[in-house]
């Protein structure tokens, strides 16, 4: 009994032990994807900097933010129904980030006016 | 240089080497578009014709409406704005209504002394027997016809005195027990007067008559009871308010503000 205990915690152990890497390793791939575009949006080339975003949160989904980062992307592209939908990624991943909170806050005060407008007629 | 000023300076450049490497966020300003809620690429030119226009007397929101628009869209927008005086249309309703014998239905006026002195339109109630205005084709056709089929700025602008009471917040000083001034934030009740902003600005093809957009706007400003706003300058404030979303009509505006870029 005692070794079948053992040998499924070493299972356990060896499975988290190779899938840990591969996370770090992804993240790793992403965070790459996100300095690039961080790199190009500074030089004010966004539609460059939203493809290396896409392709971060498709490497890793759970990178609040990679997330944020196309949230603010898709806003400068006048893209607002992508922009919510990528902030609200960003926050469902991180909820207590105050960075992405703030940014989508700012964010909404356009949206919302902007969805009024819509409605305006 | 010795060498421990050189492993001092080894150091702190690697201090901030590190430093440097280690921030992971970046505020960046950002130009947010929004683009036009309607085509004008059709038009060459924008005639703001006048309001209906009411509220308080202290001001002629017609006339000060139609010249704000104006060089407002000089200035902001392509289109070329077509100069002429503004046209009350209030008087142009009670003009036509006079011309067709119909007596129009209004609320009983006021027959008082300062009678004379206030405008036709002091609330919504008065204003919408006048509204009928907008939906008269011929009448914007043939406005447009004279300036050469325009786009038309028109709707109506209501500048009313208003007051309230309600809770307001102010910072408080006070002296802590270490001896320290400090300040906190203390709610009182508090009488306030003001302005309030009631404006829909309709653009109405000139061509046809028809109207393209009609955007509602309300603004209101308050001040303390105790201190004196002249009407004109809390109109201007209002209408700093509203503008933004009036020139978006008709042309892309951009958002200036930041945001925070995240590693």
């Amino acid at each position: 009994m005692r070794v079948k205990t053992w040998l499924v915690a070493s299972l356990v152990l060896i499975v988290l032990g190779l899938a840990a890497p591969a996370f770090a390793d992804r993240r790793a791939e992403a965070r790459d994807q996100v300095d690039f575009g961080i790199t190009v949006a500074q030089r004010g080339l966004w539609k460059e900097a939203v493809l290396h975003w896409e392709k971060a949160v498709e490497i890793d989904k759970t990178y609040g933010a990679a997330w944020n980062d196309l949230g603010i992307g898709y806003e400068q592209l006048g893209r607002f129904d992508d922009a919510r939908k990528a902030y609200e990624k960003a926050l469902e991943v991180e909820p207590g980030n105050q960075m992405i909170r703030q940014n989508y806050d700012q964010f909404r005060e356009n949206y919302d006016r902007l969805n009024r407008r819509r409605g305006g007629r | 240089m010795t060498a421990s000023t050189a492993a001092a300076v080894v150091a702190s450049l690697g201090l901030a080497a590190g430093a440097a490497s280690c921030v992971d966020f970046y505020e960046v300003p950002v130009e947010i578009p929004l683009q036009a809620k309607i085509d004008v690429s059709q038009f060459q030119r924008v005639l703001v014709y006048g309001f209906l226009a009411g509220g308080s007397n202290a001001i002629d929101p017609n006339t000060e409406t139609a010249r704000l628009l104006r060089s407002q869209l000089r200035s902001k927008q392509d289109l070329k704005v077509i100069d002429s005086d503004a046209v009350s249309l209030v008087d142009e309703v009670d003009r036509r209504q006079a011309s067709s014998g119909a007596p129009m239905e209004r609320p009983p006026a006021d027959t008082g002394p300062s009678a004379k002195n206030e405008p036709k339109i002091k609330t919504d109630k008065d204003l919408q027997p006048y509204q009928t205005i907008f939906d008269d084709k011929e009448f914007w056709k043939a406005i447009g016809e004279r300036y050469q089929s325009p786009l038309i700025v028109t709707g109506s602008v209501m500048f009313s005195e208003m007051t309230k009471s309600g809770m307001v917040s102010k910072p408080q000083q006070y002296v802590d027990s270490t001896g320290q001034t400090r300040y906190q934030e203390v709610h009182e009740w508090a009488d306030l007067k003001g302005y309030s902003l009631d404006s829909k600005f309709i653009f109405i093809d000139g061509r046809t008559g028809e109207q393209l957009y009609t955007e509602p706007l309300h603004e209101e400003s308050l001040y303390p009871s105790t201190q004196n706003t002249p009407a004109l300058s809390s109109y201007f404030e209002l209408m700093d308010k509203v503008l933004p979303s009036f020139l978006n009509t008709l042309s892309t505006q951009k958002i200036r503000g930041t945001r925070i870029l995240i590693k």
